[in-house]
């Protein structure tokens, strides 16, 4: 290995590592847990209904084609996208206030809008992240340059927010910084603020000028209903109550299925003022960035939702889709409950269907997670998150008589 | 001398100024409007030009992407097919690995090292595990990505690109952490290769020098290096023990077939399993040669001196990438991987489409030629160019004479991207030409 300095070879990205871990798997009977990707009641992945019928549609216009698409993005995709996040009567789209770039999904949105604040913002180049978070956040800011700090939000006793704890780091963190929050079904609690929660938060987090940065990656996943997950962005922009710019992540990988297509974006509210100078000045910075990261984005997938979002019929076979994937799984929520309070397994499991999204935050240790994987064959990621996607009528006895063994393993008294 | 610097046009406007950027602090909320606008990219920018230009006449020679000879874009017919299968037998969306799935990572190897089965050398690097392949998005992604890891790993920051070379690549570079410089390559004042200077350029730079190679199809120029001076090249690469960097964009477009477009790869796996090159790298796409350009399909390869390098080597690679994007788009990698599994039997069809848009690119040259007046300028650089450009030699002020009073679009380099000729607009264009050139 002379021949690049320093070179050693690194432990697997947990989440992937874990999937091949699961692929590699020779037991019939294993169960995923791990990666937030939806499944049906027979485990199998699921191409939304509407997406399949978007498909033959756009593939079969006499339009289509395999252009690039301009550096911004596909802008039928970007109106309609941030109609999605923002509301249909947003006042800050109506004032031309938005400025919108095609991302590559949510990870590449939160890498833009971090290239951009590193270049740009003058303010505490702190990113405040919420304790747990997604495992990713952490190394898409440090690797740009930013400090990364945390705000407390899982109280691991109650199993609920620690929303005062969060509030006093609101307080106390330098004036300016940077405060990423994810708009609902958080990664990987499950576990969201309330409207009220919300309200305290955002005040909160004006009083002290932070910047806000939203992380909207399951919008649709949390309530079944897109314009309740985006309360909080609305809330934060309707009614002004941030006067510090707002940067939103937007991520279609899990509300539209389409995971490896990559489709995101992110949008930036400068102002609560129109100042069409500053935004066409980001505009063409984000631009800039873009241009010498991969030239434009992907075009399959953004043309996919936006013949979605365009198409009256589709739109809504799409929101009742959004309704099949989030009742399933708070079907599942409910049963793995019942069965494991059946079982009278050591714990309270209430927070188990008090979660919303993909997620549930299970509070197994790391050591049972272990033993879920080895013993049991059940992957799920090392912080007891569980992807409750992953859980079916077929598995979710195995899954619950599974936990319940592994926490009377550890509970049992150490002699 | 031949230490060409970088122009000023092509460095990065001063956005690094801190009064003009933007903060929350109350005192300061004014400074947000100080962002300065960034230049428009200058190819991307044409094209916008040409969208808003009224005259039925008007001629798009800016963006490199494929026109048939109606003037419109074509989707390959292999493609087509390939997509059909796809649409019809796709039961998922799911996220591939961080550097793309393993199949479309084999078809690419295959392909393009081990020449489906024509090159024993790739072959034997690939068997040793000695490739480390990873979709990227298409070729600015693959270039990014090595620019970012060459930085991290590379000893040296130092790349040398040729001049002229595609308008991003210094961006690319010099976002990623490394110092972009020019060597000779064309003289443009004799409208031909300046190979003397090149090598003589080539060899003043320090040892260890990252050096860019355009594999065919030199972008802007068209102008290849022949087998010979390759060899030439490839000998001051080895004595000076430079680091080769390749950059294949357009394999298939000089010769119609892209099997005989890689020369140059089959002679660096060559050197590699000889031991008289440690390693190189590779980024390549398919955005051209199967005109799935919006789709971002494309890879980066690095050549290791081991299998264990290889392990450490793509490990970094997902560590890398992890952060920026998480994975790869999957609608052009399962179209290609489509393409190259051979129980859909499309490959053969796919070189027969590939083979008929480089025989209209040629054959629009010719007629091109044919028309231009020999008398005021000599035109024959242009049949010795290759690819989907011609590199005319016009001067900037030309071109904007001819944006101006014909509504005829390019870059201001000259570079005419002739799919934007056709059998109705040959006569228009060369009428064009020859009136601006005899001014």
């Amino acid at each position: 290995m002379s021949y690049f300095a320093g070179i050693t070879e690194l432990p697997p990205d947990p989440l992937f590592g874990l999937k091949a871990r699961y692929v590699a798997d020779s037991r019939t009977d294993k169960v995923d847990l791990g990666i937030g990707a939806y499944r049906d009641n027979n485990g199998k992945p699921w191409i939304l209904p509407a997406v399949k019928l978007a498909e033959a549609k756009l593939v079969s216009s006499p339009d289509y084609n395999h252009e690039y698409l301009s550096i911004s993005g596909f802008e039928p995709f970007l109106k309609q996208a941030s109609k999605v996040i923002l509301g249909e009567n947003s006042a800050a789209l109506a004032e031309n206030r938005v400025v919108s770039q095609q991302s590559l999904s949510g990870t590449g949105a939160l890498h833009v809008a971090g290239v951009l604040l590193k270049e740009f913002y003058t303010g505490e180049k702190t990113v405040y992240l919420s304790k747990p978070t997604w495992a990713n956040h952490n190394q898409i800011f440090t690797s740009i340059g930013f400090k990364v700090a945390s705000y407390p939000y899982w109280d691991n006793d109650t199993k609920s927010l620690d929303l005062k704890g969060f509030l006093s780091t609101i307080r106390t963190a330098p004036a300016g910084s940077i405060f990423l929050l994810h708009a609902c079904a958080h990664n990987p609690t499950g576990l969201d603020p309330s409207q009220d929660e919300w309200k305290q938060v955002l005040k909160e987090l004006e009083a002290k000028k932070h910047l806000v940065l939203f992380d909207s990656a399951y919008q649709g996943f949390a309530s079944g209903d897109l314009d309740k997950d985006a309360y909080a962005i609305r809330y934060a922009i309707d009614q002004k109550v941030i006067s510090t710019p707002i940067i939103i992540c937007q991520s279609f990988a899990k509300n539209v299925g389409m995971y490896g297509e990559r489709v995101g974006a992110i949008h930036v509210i400068p102002s609560t003022q129109k100042d069409e100078q500053l935004g066409r000045a980001l505009k063409s910075q984000l631009n800039r960035i873009i241009r010498s990261e991969i030239s434009n984005p992907p075009a399959y997938g953004a043309k996919i939702v936006s013949t979605i979002l365009n198409d009256r019929a589709l739109r809504q076979q799409w929101e009742a889709d959004l309704v099949t994937m989030s009742s399933r799984i708070h079907k599942m929520r409910l049963k793995l409950k019942e069965l494991l309070t059946n079982l009278h397994t050591p714990g309270t499991w209430d927070h188990i269907v008090n979660q919303t999204g993909m997620f549930s935050f299970t509070g197994l240790s790391p050591d049972m997670v272990a033993r879920l994987e080895k013993v049991h064959g059940i992957y799920l990621v090392s912080s007891g998150r569980a992807s409750v996607a992953g859980l079916n009528d077929g598995n979710v006895e195995k899954v619950a008589n599974a936990i319940d063994e592994v926490v009377r393993f550890y509970a049992k008294p150490k002699l | 001398m031949y230490r060409t610097s970088l122009l000023k046009q092509t460095a990065r406007p001063s956005v690094r100024v801190s009064t003009r950027q933007f903060s929350v602090l109350n005192n300061q909320v004014r400074k947000w409007s100080e962002i300065p606008l960034a230049p428009p990219d200058k190819i991307l920018g044409i094209s916008e030009a040409y969208n808003k230009d009224a005259n039925t006449s008007k001629i798009n020679l800016g963006v490199g992407a494929y026109r048939d000879n109606s003037g419109k874009p074509i989707i390959f017919p292999s493609v087509k097919e390939a997509e059909k299968i796809l649409l019809a037998s796709e039961v998922e969306k799911e996220y591939t690995g961080i550097t793309g799935s393993k199949k479309f990572q084999n078809a690419v190897k295959g392909f393009v090292f081990n020449n489906s089965g024509k090159d024993v050398n790739g072959q034997q690097l690939i068997e040793q595990n000695r490739i480390v392949t990873a979709q990227t998005i298409s070729g600015t992604g693959s270039l990014r990505v090595i620019g970012d890891f060459l930085n991290r790993f590379y000893t040296n920051k130092k790349l040398l690109v040729p001049k002229p070379t595609w308008a991003n690549h210094v961006a690319v570079f010099k976002d990623a952490g490394l110092e972009p410089e020019f060597y000779a390559y064309y003289e443009t004042s004799k409208n031909d290769l300046d190979f003397a200077n090149l090598k003589k350029s080539l060899s003043s730079q320090p040892d260890g020098s990252i050096v860019l190679l355009h594999a065919c199809c030199h972008n802007p120029t068209g102008m290849d290096l022949t087998p010979e001076q390759w060899e030439e090249v490839l000998a001051i690469v080895q004595e000076k023990n430079f680091y080769p960097l390749v950059d294949m964009a357009y394999q298939g477009f000089a010769s119609g077939n892209p099997y005989k477009d890689i020369g140059l790869i089959r002679r660096l796996n060559e050197l590699v399993v000889q031991n008289k090159l440690k390693s190189y790298a590779l980024c390549q796409s398919f955005a051209k040669n199967m005109g799935l350009y919006g789709e971002r399909t494309g890879s980066i390869s690095i050549i290791t001196e081991s299998a264990e390098a290889s392990q450490a080597i793509e490990s970094q690679l997902k560590k890398l990438i992890r952060p920026i994007y998480s994975s790869p788009p999957i609608h052009g990698s399962k179209i290609v991987e489509i393409i190259f599994d051979e129980q859909h039997n499309l490959l053969n069809s796919w070189l027969q489409d590939l083979d008929k848009v480089v025989g209209r690119l040629n054959t629009v040259r010719s007629k091109l030629y044919e028309n231009l007046d020999k008398s005021s300028y000599n035109w024959d650089h242009l049949l010795k160019q290759r690819g989907m450009f011609v590199y005319t030699g016009l001067s900037a002020e030309q071109v904007i004479k001819l944006r101006n009073d014909y509504s005829v679009y390019a870059t201001e380099d000259g570079r005419f991207s002739i799919s934007g000729i056709n059998d109705n607009n040959v006569e228009y264009l060369a009428n064009a030409i020859n009136e601006v050139v005899k001014q």
